[in-house]
């Protein structure tokens, strides 16, 4: 059965349908461009995130229709999903996390390599949402240091993708110095981490 | 070099398996449970599974919280069929409280649970497939499953965890466009099931990873607990639907699919089945619906203003309206002390709650019987003695949900 | 012949006299309780009787009630005829100092996880089980969260402000 093509009868101008990252500030003349290493990095970096998906329960289901054909996060950079942590820069923690896993969310941030970002999806693992029980951990931010929160009981595709964006604005903004500052080195030593 | 260079440590001659630990963040595993595999080569010896790596104490919970409450709760067991189990947990309580539901409101919560039914084996299904190395199957699929979450969101406001109606029915009439989605998704799921299933079925790659692997016979099955798809897959007819039939079953016509070796291929087949009955019995629910006119097409709940929460304006506008919303949520209502067992054919098996009531608010004891919780202690039975890959094929057509197991 | 309440109720009577009681809930179900020494000897008859074969445990869970003393903890089982379609409650009780009862799992395999899983929520000790340990909960946990008498929240959290929660306490 043929199928109906329509993407060839209007003729669009190209550069709508291909996104370019947008240059940096910098100085720019013929046959040159100027720019710090920071943004040039952060853009680098930004554009092409690696998130590891620690799905454990309602978000994860989320996830996998964020990562899906309708909502397809890999137009964001972020197509490859990489399940080993050495390999990643994006946690993403979806889910409840008991106590009982508390110590391995903890060691899959400490085999990460850095830098890393760290995202909770969902009111569970931002807060420990409506589960308020003995065996619930009260949001991961008490073992792992977080940088973006997404609410939601879950969070609809479009706020996962929102809370990517946000980290996007993290990674392209981040000082190449932070991960070796005093503050960073304090916030870590805060969780234990040395 | 010397004899003593070569010198093995105390006790490692003997031990010729390796020790692999599968989870509880693999990948593979869709969800947190943790298999330590004893393996000889490639060849399975034994499997120690480990759960409650998400154990959120739902049945503590549960004493705490009014009847309507819980609905949320249950959203959360097994969350790829949230109504399932809120129609479950409401036919629970009117079980409990004696409220007779009207034809229209069984039938509307028809369409809802055989939705759901779709939606949850059709992840199962695709996700078998992604784990056979079909990465397609499921990307194609999710976009159907797209559609039934729109029609959810048009009768419940929610995708995944709906939290859907009432204890006594909905909390609203379907609107015209939710039928018009349903039309959609009747017209266009067919297609693209039968391409899906063209993919898989007579597919040589999937067949070999799936034919005679993990199977069970229907005596262990059924000392095992085994029910739903698991089960039949086994070659047992049970289904809670015909066994004791609730919200009108036993006005629908349909097959229960039966496999013979209870293999992770007849557990797909099955599912597979399953899909095309419930589109059977969506269509019959259908009609059944269209058939109601005039005032009886109005019904959406039981006439029980004891329980039945009513509507908004109504509370704003009316006296009795207003009363009956303060009793109801501030748990006032006279509830009947008594103990009662209801279960629902889930997506993956029966689905049980035994809820104890001593007249307060709240239960004073809520257990739920999830199926999955149930399976997975046969999976060292069922992977013993085949091979590594055996093990992720197996574990994925038993259809195991985390946040039901752990409960 | 279909299998009604009535004729449960009858054979039970036969084999197990005044001992064991078997009555109608106000449900229908039918509602036997034994002595819990008999708990074993009850489900042996329920699933080896020709005209019975309660041969599908579908649930297992305990129960927890503070006030019945002697008889604190229950151990609820849901059997199922498949053959005949019939559902019947077992329930057996036992006292909070010595929660002992026989384990049912050499009839059921599908017992080996609910009895651990009551053993977690409860601290019910069934005699002979293959592998009585924790389930759900961590290994270090002291006690049996599902006990009337422990609360619901963790009580050595920091991170929640009980005032917030209407739960009093004081902001710090």
């Amino acid at each position: 059965m043929s199928r109906p093509v329509s993407y060839n009868l209007i003729q669009k101008p190209l550069e709508k349908d291909i996104s370019v990252a947008p240059l940096p500030d910098g100085h720019q003349g013929e046959g040159f461009f100027a720019t710090s290493l920071d943004s040039v990095i952060g853009m680098a970096r930004k554009n092409s995130i690696w998130p590891l998906p620690f799905a454990t329960s309602c978000c994860g289901i989320e996830f996998m229709a964020t990562m899906g054909s309708h909502y397809d996060l890999a137009r964001f950079g972020s197509e490859r999903v990489g399940f080993s942590p050495r390999q990643c820069d994006l946690l993403m923690v979806m889910g409840t996390i008991a106590k009982k896993m508390g110590p391995v969310v903890r060691q899959v941030y400490l085999q990460m390599a850095e830098p890393r970002w760290v995202i909770a999806v969902g009111a569970c693992a931002s807060s420990g949402g409506i589960f308020d029980t003995y065996s619930v951990l009260q949001g991961i931010d008490q073992v792992v240091p977080v940088d973006v929160y997404v609410p939601g009981c879950p969070p609809r595709p479009e706020a996962i993708i929102d809370g990517v964006l946000r980290i996007q604005d993290l990674v392209g903004k981040e000082s190449l110095r932070r991960r070796n500052g005093e503050e960073y080195k304090a916030l870590l030593n805060s969780y234990g981490i040395q | 070099m010397s004899e003593q260079h070569i010198k093995l440590p105390e006790g490692s001659i003997e031990k010729t398996t390796t020790t692999l630990n599968l989870g509880p963040t693999h990948p593979a595993t869709h969800g947190v449970m943790q298999n330590i595999l004893e393996l000889d080569g490639e060849r399975i010896v034994s499997a120690d599974q480990t759960i409650g790596y998400i154990h959120r104490a739902f049945e503590k919970l549960a004493e705490r919280r009014p009847l309507a409450q819980i609905t949320t709760l249950t959203d959360r067991l097994n969350y790829c069929s949230a109504p399932l189990n809120n129609m479950g947990w409401h036919m629970t309580c009117e079980k409990l409280l004696g409220v007779q539901t009207p034809k229209r409101v069984d039938y509307l919560r028809v369409i809802m649970m055989e939705l759901a039914r779709i939606a949850d084996h059709l992840i199962c299904n695709s996700i078998m497939g992604v784990d056979a190395g079909a990465y397609t199957g499921f990307l194609y699929v999710m976009q159907f499953r797209e559609l039934i979450y729109e029609i959810y969101e048009e009768v419940c406001g929610a995708r995944l965890t709906t939290n859907m109606g009432r204890i006594g029915g909905f909390e609203r009439n379907f609107t015209d466009k939710a039928f018009q989605k349903l039309e959609k998704f009747l017209a266009e799921y067919p297609r693209a099931l039968k391409e899906f299933e063209n993919m898989f079925q007579r597919n040589r790659i999937f067949m070999d990873r799936t034919m005679g692997v993990g199977g069970i016979s229907a005596a262990r099955a059924l000392n095992y607990g085994f029910t739903g798809p698991n089960l039949r897959a086994a070659g047992v007819d049970y289904d809670v639907r015909v066994q004791n039939p609730y919200a009108s079953y036993q006005d629908f016509n349909f097959i229960i699919p039966v496999g013979s070796t209870g293999d992770c291929y007849d557990r797909w087949l099955v599912r597979e089945q399953e899909m095309w009955q419930s589109l059977s019995i969506l269509e019959q629910a259908y009609q059944k619906i269209q058939a109601f006119k005039g005032a009886e097409a109005e019904v959406y709940h039981a006439d029980t203003p004891a329980y039945y929460l009513p509507e908004k304006k109504d509370v704003y506008t009316k006296m009795e309206a207003l009363i009956y919303h303060f009793k109801i949520i501030m748990g006032e209502t006279e509830i009947p002390v008594g103990e009662v067992y209801h279960s629902i054919e889930a997506g993956n098996g029966e689905l049980g709650f035994y809820l104890i009531s001593d007249g307060g608010r709240s239960p004073y004891r809520l257990h739920f019987r999830r199926p999955c919780f149930i399976y997975y202690q046969a999976y060292e039975e069922l992977v013993k003695g085949s091979m590594l890959s055996d093990a992720i094929m197996t574990m994925s057509s038993l259809n195991l949900i985390a946040g039901e197991m752990d409960a | 012949m279909a299998l009604t309440t009535l004729n449960i109720q009858q054979r039970i009577q036969e084999k197990f006299g005044e001992s064991v009681s078997a009555v109608v809930d106000s449900y229908g179900l039918l509602e036997i309780t034994a002595p819990r020494e008999l708990n074993l000897k009850v489900l042996n008859f329920l699933y080896d009787d020709a005209a019975l074969q309660f041969q599908f445990l579908t649930d297992l869970t305990g129960v927890h009630y503070p006030s019945q003393k002697g008889s604190e903890l229950a151990v609820v089982y849901h059997l199922h005829s498949l053959k005949e379609n019939v559902r019947i409650r077992f329930k057996i009780f036992a006292p909070i100092e010595q929660p002992e009862v026989y384990t049912a799992t050499g009839l059921f395999s599908a017992a080996n996880w609910m009895e651990r899983e009551t053993y977690d929520f409860f601290g019910i000790l069934f005699v002979g089980h293959p592998n009585l340990k924790r389930i759900l909960n961590v290994d270090e946990m002291d006690y049996f969260p599902l006990r009337k008498e422990f609360p619901l929240e963790d009580q050595t959290r920091i991170d929640k402000d009980d005032e917030m929660f209407g739960r009093g306490g004081t902001i710090k």
